[in-house]
């Protein structure tokens, strides 16, 4: 579905990006963990060319991605992205947000969608917030939007840009929730997150980014309980026991 | 006082043929304003590196000439170059292309004020450039430029008195010649400039109203 090859991309002189090779398949849920500054954001925003790269390959559904090239258009509507901070359009309603991509992007029928849209609302619990607008809403329930937002596009894959990280702590659970559901339903997801324990739970597999450079690659739990390499288990001793 | 009253009721119609040039002139430059300021503006953030460029300029050229000096150029020099306008034509044209420079720099600034975040939530649905500006930057961006863009209508109303210079018969000029006429200097410009005023007063309440509104409501 994704396919990463020997990745590369520089701001100036700083190299984030230091040949990243992965491949996340159909129906999986990889996550990406590392410490902040590490290009867990970075490989996710190339994925879907908001940035570009310098050297290596990416694919999407066989498609390469070239944010340059009109075809990065294909990719996009494969791909929804759901980001850390939300950003909802503010000045539409929920169900409008919903609605956006699939009638002005994808051409999609009005009284068609808009059933649909319903349905994906109350799917993330927020059949009574359709016509709130964003700065009527908790954090939590900005971000359901957003994901339903995302399945609003019927996305081949969902990437995930540390969906909980601007949340209340009190906040953060809803939101898992319902991308646990999507992972049990199927749904291929790639997921920027801190959340050591939603990974160790919902992904099939984790890749542990440092510098630039994917450090230890595996299935969640085997990774997750026993790292190979020091640096995962330096990173993981100090998120799980910051004191 | 009754002189006052006397002489007003002489002058007053005479006045309001100019006050309606003056709108008239008002009216037209702000729709060509509002339009070039626009296209301006969206070549400048359009990021294709020629018109960025070429905008620019032509905000700079523009911004650089007095606004007396377009209109003369437009009212005098057009011709010999076989374009040939009414006084009421070149003044609209003038003062529209003078103002659609300080048009395009407000914008422009509405437009860059908008969320990063919202540009990238627009590209990864798949908007393409222009459907991202119409649904999703403008509309936020109207909120942001509306207030300056009052300003700038009360600012293009009193300078429509410009057009006088090109022998347009608005408000400005139909008092001085009156005034030059009659000697009644105090009379006529008293009105003259209660007339500005009357026109003037609900656009600075319109301002005050879309500023309180865009400090009340982020929607």
């Amino acid at each position: 579905m994704i396919e990463l090859n020997d990745v590369h991309k520089s701001f100036g002189a700083n190299e984030v990006l230091r040949g990243i090779t992965a491949e996340i398949g159909r129906g999986e849920v990889v996550c990406i963990i590392g410490p902040s500054g590490s290009g867990k954001s970075t490989v996710l925003r190339c994925i879907n060319g908001l940035e570009g790269y310098d050297a290596g390959s990416i694919r999407v559904g066989g498609t390469h991605v070239d944010r340059h090239s009109p075809a990065i258009k294909h990719v996009r509507t494969q791909l929804a992205m759901v980001f850390q901070r939300f950003n909802l359009f503010p000045h539409r309603t929920a169900l409008e947000n919903v609605i956006e991509g699939p009638i002005y992007v994808k051409g999609a029928r009005r009284d068609e969608v808009i059933p649909r849209a319903r349905e994906l609302l109350s799917r993330v619990g927020l059949a009574g917030k359709a016509d709130a607008y964003p700065s009527e809403l908790s954090g939590g329930q900005m971000q359901r939007v957003a994901i339903a937002r995302a399945l609003a596009m019927q996305p081949k894959a969902i990437l995930f840009d540390e969906p909980t990280s601007s949340l209340d702590p009190e906040l953060v659970g809803e939101v898992l929730a319902v991308m646990r559901l999507l992972a049990e339903e199927g749904m291929t997801m790639l997921v920027v997150t801190h959340e050591i324990h939603f990974a160790r739970e919902v992904a099939d597999r984790v890749l542990f980014l440092d510098h630039g450079t994917i450090i230890e690659q595996g299935p969640a739990r085997e990774l997750l309980s026993k790292p190979q390499q020091p640096r995962t288990q330096e990173f993981l001793r100090r998120i799980l026991h910051p004191i | 006082m009754a002189r006052f009253v006397a002489d007003t009721r002489e002058f007053l119609p005479i006045l309001l043929q100019g006050l309606w040039l003056t709108l008239l002139v008002t009216a037209g430059s702000l729709a060509l304003s509002t339009l070039l300021g626009l296209i301006w503006a969206l070549m400048r953030v359009s990021g294709a590196r020629a018109l960025r460029w070429l905008a620019k300029s032509i905000v700079n050229v523009i911004r650089g000439i007095p606004i007396i000096v377009q209109l003369f150029y437009i009212y005098f020099v057009m011709p010999e170059l076989g374009v040939t306008l009414t006084a009421l034509q070149a003044a609209i044209i003038g003062l529209g292309i003078a103002y659609s420079a300080y048009q395009a720099e407000n914008f422009r600034a509405g437009i860059e004020a908008i969320d990063k975040g919202q540009i990238e939530a627009s590209e990864s649905l798949g908007m393409g450039w222009a459907l991202m500006m119409r649904r999703v930057v403008l509309p936020q961006a109207v909120k942001i430029i509306l207030p300056p863009y009052g300003n700038t209508m009360i600012m293009m109303l009193k300078d429509s008195s410009q057009a006088s210079t090109i022998t347009v018969a608005e408000l400005a000029l139909k008092g001085s010649l009156v005034a030059a006429s009659t000697f009644k200097y105090t009379t006529v410009f008293t009105l003259v400039a209660a007339l500005y005023l009357v026109m003037s007063i609900p656009l600075i309440l319109l301002v005050g109203w879309l500023e309180r509104r865009m400090q009340g409501d982020r929607r």
